[in-house]
């Protein structure tokens, strides 16, 4: 497929445009990729998404697509070779539940932890160590989420693992204990070990200050 | 199919727990409505979600799904004999997907916010929620090329995500005194509106108005009496 009939409109530092990047990158689809300014959005931007003018934007001839997880489900559903998500219609919907717990219940409260202080910090350090121990239970014990290769929730969620730590280190709370999450801590670890999602991040050091830069905002 | 190897947990006023009885109603599948009590959780829900411990579930065989628009579309996979939910055509299903997100974290989310607001946080969410319908108006233009439902001559994904919510948008029209679907302004969706609510999938689980108004004052009151929401 040429190269120009996929282009993804990202940001470096977005754990989301990463996942776009990962999915593409395990199907071997070659694509543009191009780099928005989030403090100077490009009209290009602006028409491929008018209703939330956020990145990522995957257009595939022309037609472009916002969201992560539905363009995960796009990608999947378009490139058959190395599937996301699984066939039965059953471990397909308990994909589906993982991947959007970990959006709607795991990321707020990590964000809450890394821009709040005092009592909200606090409770909000306890609700994401919660709700990271409930993630940990759907792995149902396997090395991933998908078995033993990657699938549908780690592309979706594997990410969370690297932010945490860099969280932890600036707010100098705990998130992932190794001792209350094994089994969710070895995957972290194991999912970030992998040579394409290895690949794809973003160089550690400046996403480190990128943190802390957004970090001096709160 | 035995109508107990199927069942679905909910509650009938619900717009969450209509999707997955209109999808079933479409496949022509028999099953189990088991209610629960408004204000208490069974044993059964409990067990059957406890991460979330939310209606609706779908509990079929012994296998439960949860979070209605994923049962929804498990439906449509399990049960292929019967009109497909979702198009074929992986773009067309995107943009279902993207508008029935749309529709419950950002649409539904400020109707929400409609119900308790005051003065100008009031004024505020009833234009989120105009603004929503106006680009409602504007995909239902797009997705249904001139049929007469998103999904094209047939109820579809967002044609149940969105159309759930019908019974609510007519009881937020009389407590607020406003009309949210208008001939002027949406011609398109008050059409699709009542169309939807007369197709055979959805009469049965619909809510009449009047019913869902006094559930509503129901549960305004015993919201008074709860502590204030966290989100």
């Amino acid at each position: 497929m040429a190269e120009d009939s996929v282009k993804l409109l990202g940001y470096w530092a977005s754990p989301y445009s990463l996942k776009v990047k990962w999915a593409l990158k395990l199907k071997g689809i070659q694509y543009q990729y191009v780099e928005e300014d989030l403090k100077n959005k490009s009209p290009m931007l602006l028409q491929y998404n008018p209703v939330y003018k956020k990145i990522p934007v995957l257009v595939h001839d022309d037609k472009p697509l916002a969201e992560s997880l539905i363009i995960l489900e796009y990608i999947d559903e378009v490139w058959k070779q190395n599937p996301l998500l699984p066939i039965d219609p059953h471990e397909r919907a308990k994909a589906r539940f993982w991947a959007k717990f970990a959006d709607d219940k795991c990321v707020p409260a990590l964000v809450a932890a890394f821009s709040k202080k005092g009592e909200e910090q606090e409770r909000a350090v306890k609700e994401a160590r919660e709700n990271l121990k409930i993630l940990e239970s759907g792995l149902e014990g396997k090395r991933f989420f998908g078995g033993e290769t990657i699938g549908f929730v780690d592309i979706a969620a594997g990410w969370i693992g690297c932010w945490a730590q860099m969280t932890e280190e600036i707010i100098g709370i705990k998130l992932i204990d190794a001792e209350t999450m094994p089994l969710l801590d070895s995957w972290f670890q194991d999912f970030l070990e992998i040579p394409l999602i290895k690949e794809c991040m973003p160089p550690q050091d400046k996403l480190l200050e990128h943190c802390k830069e957004s970090h001096k905002k709160f | 199919m035995a109508k107990n190897d199927v069942k679905v947990l909910g509650a009938w006023p619900s717009p969450y727990v209509m999707r997955p009885r209109i999808a079933l109603n479409i496949k022509s599948v028999n099953y189990e409505f088991l209610e629960e009590t408004f204000g208490s959780k069974s044993e059964l829900l409990l067990q059957s979600n406890p991460v979330h411990k939310k209606i609706p579930v779908l509990i079929h065989g012994d296998k439960p799904i949860c979070e209605s628009m994923i049962i929804v579309e498990y439906i449509d996979e399990v049960w292929t004999s019967g009109p497909s939910i979702l198009p074929s055509d992986p773009y067309d299903r995107a943009i279902q997907r993207f508008w029935a997100a749309y529709v419950d974290e950002k649409w539904f989310a400020a109707m929400r916010g409609l119900r308790s607001a005051q003065g100008e946080e009031r004024k505020a969410f009833l234009d989120q929620v105009t603004e929503g319908l106006a680009l409602l108006e504007e995909a239902f233009g797009k997705c249904s090329k001139g049929k007469a439902f998103f999904g094209g001559d047939r109820i579809g994904l967002l044609d149940i995500a969105f159309g759930s919510f019908l019974g609510w948008l007519k009881v937020t029209e009389k407590v607020n005194g406003v009309k949210l679907l208008d001939e002027a302004k949406t011609p398109g969706l008050v059409k699709w509106a009542e169309r939807f609510c007369a197709d055979a999938a959805v009469k049965s689980v619909m809510p009449e108005t009047e019913k869902l108004l006094e559930f509503s004052k129901v549960l305004a009151a015993k919201m008074k009496g709860a502590p204030p929401p966290k989100n």
